[in-house]
């Protein structure tokens, strides 16, 4: 049994509720690296595990996979990281390293996935990032670049490389296109600065008119389409080249197949709770798609912290104390967050630990 | 009459869908025109659903067909490419706009202003009628060349049927040596798939509702392996084997299982057009990074490379030659689908004008 103790926030049934919780992790081995945590991002997929919306939570889990922080530790074949090293870890901490996803770096779509909560592994049960700190196998850490904040470049791990590797796949990223990226909340917002970034026109579909103004004097998006006004839909159809949907809701697809043009692509990257209806006409009069996926793999998402690095991007937060969290939460499932808490671990948790 | 020349098929005159003897008339051969006398034309079930007003746009008396191939017997001034005597052939469309982005990047099928080759408006204000009749006048842009290599008969369904499959398996990528191309439904389009995917060196399964497609499949079509979709258990072995999935069902049908046998980063493209929406749970697109997408029939520069492909490789549709007077028993027939895999009229031998 590991003897390192750990202390962080975990839910402890359904109600989602979190509180201070001690536990154990595992020793630093040959190949790991150890982080103290000093920033850890709230993800919309904290709030649905915590309430068990999924129905796969084992309690006590405490979340987090925006990891941010600084190494204390590694072991003797790791070569990449040293002490002192800012760096993060993301949304899995482990892959089973032989499939062929695995070998293609693309760890995401590895059958065998480690998530870094909520998961089995080593005969135990894998804690977030909401404590005080992770030992995760170097594959899995990312290096932060040197100019990017740990706590606005912590979101990046997850709602950053959510839309960054869609973006890349689906070839979202010809300069002047026109990218609309319905949501706009902790992925969405990341995805007009990725859209900006890439030299896109970027237009934000939403129902809420309050966002507007905020989408462009603060995110730089180059318009807003109010979703539920169909006049501004119908005058919309046919100019957009791409859709990021990053909308968790049921929502209507038709509508965003509309404004799709001819070879339209549309990437569903939010998970609503119920299964869309897909028209099949519009697809095939106008050899539009919609593809799903799932995070990124560890080369890809080292690769998009680099971009950010050399482009500044990082994510608007709201940096909040630990004990903070359950309000966050709250506020989080009525989206009032521009656009992604960030908890201060280092300098809330252990003041927490009562 | 509309035009100056007379001009005799078969046409529809109401919902009922019941064809019989039409005269009609055609424009004289323009300069940039292509007239041939019409030989056969593929029966395509899209002109069963016109005939009958599925579709809610049919303007009758519709005379249908677009698969419609013949022999040159008049070229315009300006027509270079074709001559008396060529084999030739048109398919879906007889005209686009010619000026805007679909149209300059070869897919007319996506031009805004395309005319169908049947019951549409044209741009000189007629409508036009398709091949169930003795002669055709279209714009040389849209005529293709019949290689030697293929049989006149057999070629027909290329201009359609070839084509709707041809153009989305080459655009989206499922034509490697290697991979494995699922082909859902055993009609027209199906076995279209089958041979083309034969021919690209892909691993073929057949994927049906009908059980006694699997022998004709595998020992006549080359298919490499047949799975029921209606059977639990096939389906599960078969989970995660596909690169693709070429989805020819136009009959509303669950997408998920077909979702389910596609490898990670696998891709379903609907040439069928079921008219109510399918359901479609994100998560599977999102935990494999799939996607679904559609595509309609292809551009006149594809279609002239589709058939040459199929000539070079000996891609021929099955067919089944029927006299002119037979097809309102093959629309019953094709209704359902008791048709191995294409009727094609035999309008050169079997159209006779009335009186």
């Amino acid at each position: 049994m590991a003897s390192s103790n750990a202390f962080g926030w975990a839910a402890t049934d359904s109600s989602g509720h979190l509180s201070p919780f001690h536990f154990t992790r595992r020793e630093n081995e040959a190949d790991d690296v150890t982080l103290k945590i000093l920033y850890c991002g709230v993800c919309h997929s904290d709030l649905h595990t915590v309430k068990n919306d999924w129905g796969f939570t084992t309690y006590p889990v405490v979340p987090g996979h925006e990891i941010a922080g600084i190494v204390t530790k590694v072991g003797s074949n790791v070569t990449k990281f040293k002490e002192g090293d800012r760096v993060g870890v993301g949304v899995i901490v482990d892959s089973c390293k032989e499939c062929e996803s695995c070998q293609q770096d693309l760890e995401s779509y590895c059958p065998k996935p480690v998530f870094t909560y909520n998961a089995p592994y080593k005969g135990t049960r894998t804690q977030g990032g909401y404590s005080n700190f992770v030992v995760v196998h170097q594959r899995y850490v990312l290096q932060f670049p040197g100019n990017l904040p740990l706590d606005a470049g912590a979101p990046l791990l997850c709602a950053g490389i959510t839309v960054y590797s869609p973006m890349k796949y689906y070839g979202m990223t010809e300069p002047g296109k026109h990218l609309g990226v319905a949501g706009l909340g902790g992925l969405g917002h990341v995805a007009i600065k990725f859209g900006k970034a890439f030299g896109l026109k970027v237009t934000v579909i939403s129902s809420s008119p309050s966002k507007e103004a905020e989408a462009i004097d603060l995110l730089r998006a180059d318009s807003f389409l109010l979703s539920s006004d169909p006049e501004k839909m119908k005058a919309a159809t046919g100019t957009m080249d791409y859709i990021i949907d990053t909308i968790s809701a049921v929502h209507s697809l038709v509508s965003l197949f509309g404004l799709l043009k001819l070879n339209g692509k549309l990437v569903t990257v939010g998970l609503p709770s119920k299964p869309l209806q897909l028209p099949i006409f519009p697809l095939v009069m106008g050899r539009k798609l919609i593809g799903g996926s799932n995070f990124g793999g560890l080369k890809e998402t080292q690769e998009m912290l680099d971009f950010c690095g050399k482009h500044n991007i990082t994510a608007n937060i709201e940096l909040i104390k630990m004990d903070e969290i359950n309000t966050a939460m709250e506020r989080l499932s009525k989206a009032d967050v521009k656009y992604r808490f960030v908890i201060d671990v280092a300098n809330s948790l252990s003041s927490s630990n009562i | 009459m509309e035009h100056p020349r007379k001009a005799f098929g078969w046409a529809a005159t109401d919902s009922s869908g019941i064809l019989s003897p039409f005269n009609f008339s055609r424009r004289e051969t323009g300069e940039n025109d292509v007239t041939f006398k019409v030989l056969y034309c593929g029966i395509c079930h899209s002109d069963l659903h016109m005939v009958k007003n599925e579709w809610g746009n049919t303007i009758y008396p519709l005379v249908p067909g677009h698969e419609i191939v013949g022999t040159v017997t008049e070229v315009g001034s300006k027509v270079q490419k074709f001559k008396l005597g060529d084999k030739v052939g048109v398919g879906c469309m007889v005209q686009s706009c010619r000026k805007c982005q679909s149209c300059a990047e070869n897919l007319e099928n996506y031009c805004p202003q395309m005319v169908l080759t049947y019951g549409a408006n044209n741009v000189d204000g007629t409508i036009t009628y398709g091949g169930y009749s003795n002669f055709m006048v279209a714009d040389q842009h849209f005529v293709i060349r019949i290689p030697d290599a293929l049989p006149l008969d057999a070629a027909a369904p290329l201009l359609c049927a070839g084509i709707t499959v041809y153009s989305p398996m080459m655009y989206f990528g499922l034509n490697k040596p290697g991979l494995h191309l699922g082909v859902v439904g055993l009609g027209g389009l199906g076995h279209m798939a089958v041979k083309f995917g034969k021919a690209f060196g892909m691993k073929v399964t057949v994927i049906s509702t009908s059980p006694a497609k699997k022998a004709e499949a595998i020992q006549h079509l080359g298919a490499d392996s047949f799975v029921l979709s209606t059977d639990p258990h096939q389906m599960k072995v078969a989970m995660g084997t596909l690169d693709g999935i070429i989805d020819t069902v136009s009959a509303v049908h669950p997408l998920v299982p077909l979702l389910g046998l596609l490898k990670s980063h696998g891709k379903i493209v609907m040439v069928g057009a079921p008219e109510k929406p399918l359901e479609l749970p994100v998560f599977p697109l999102i935990m494999g990074r799939k996607l679904v997408a559609g595509s309609c029939i292809g551009g006149i520069k594809e279609t002239q490379e589709m058939i040459d492909f199929a000539a070079k490789h000996g891609v021929k549709p099955d067919i089944e030659v029927i006299p002119m007077d037979y097809v309102n028993t093959a629309m019953e027939r094709l209704l359902k689908a008791d048709v191995k895999y294409r009727f094609v009229i035999d309008i050169g031998n079997t159209l006779n004008p009335t009186s």
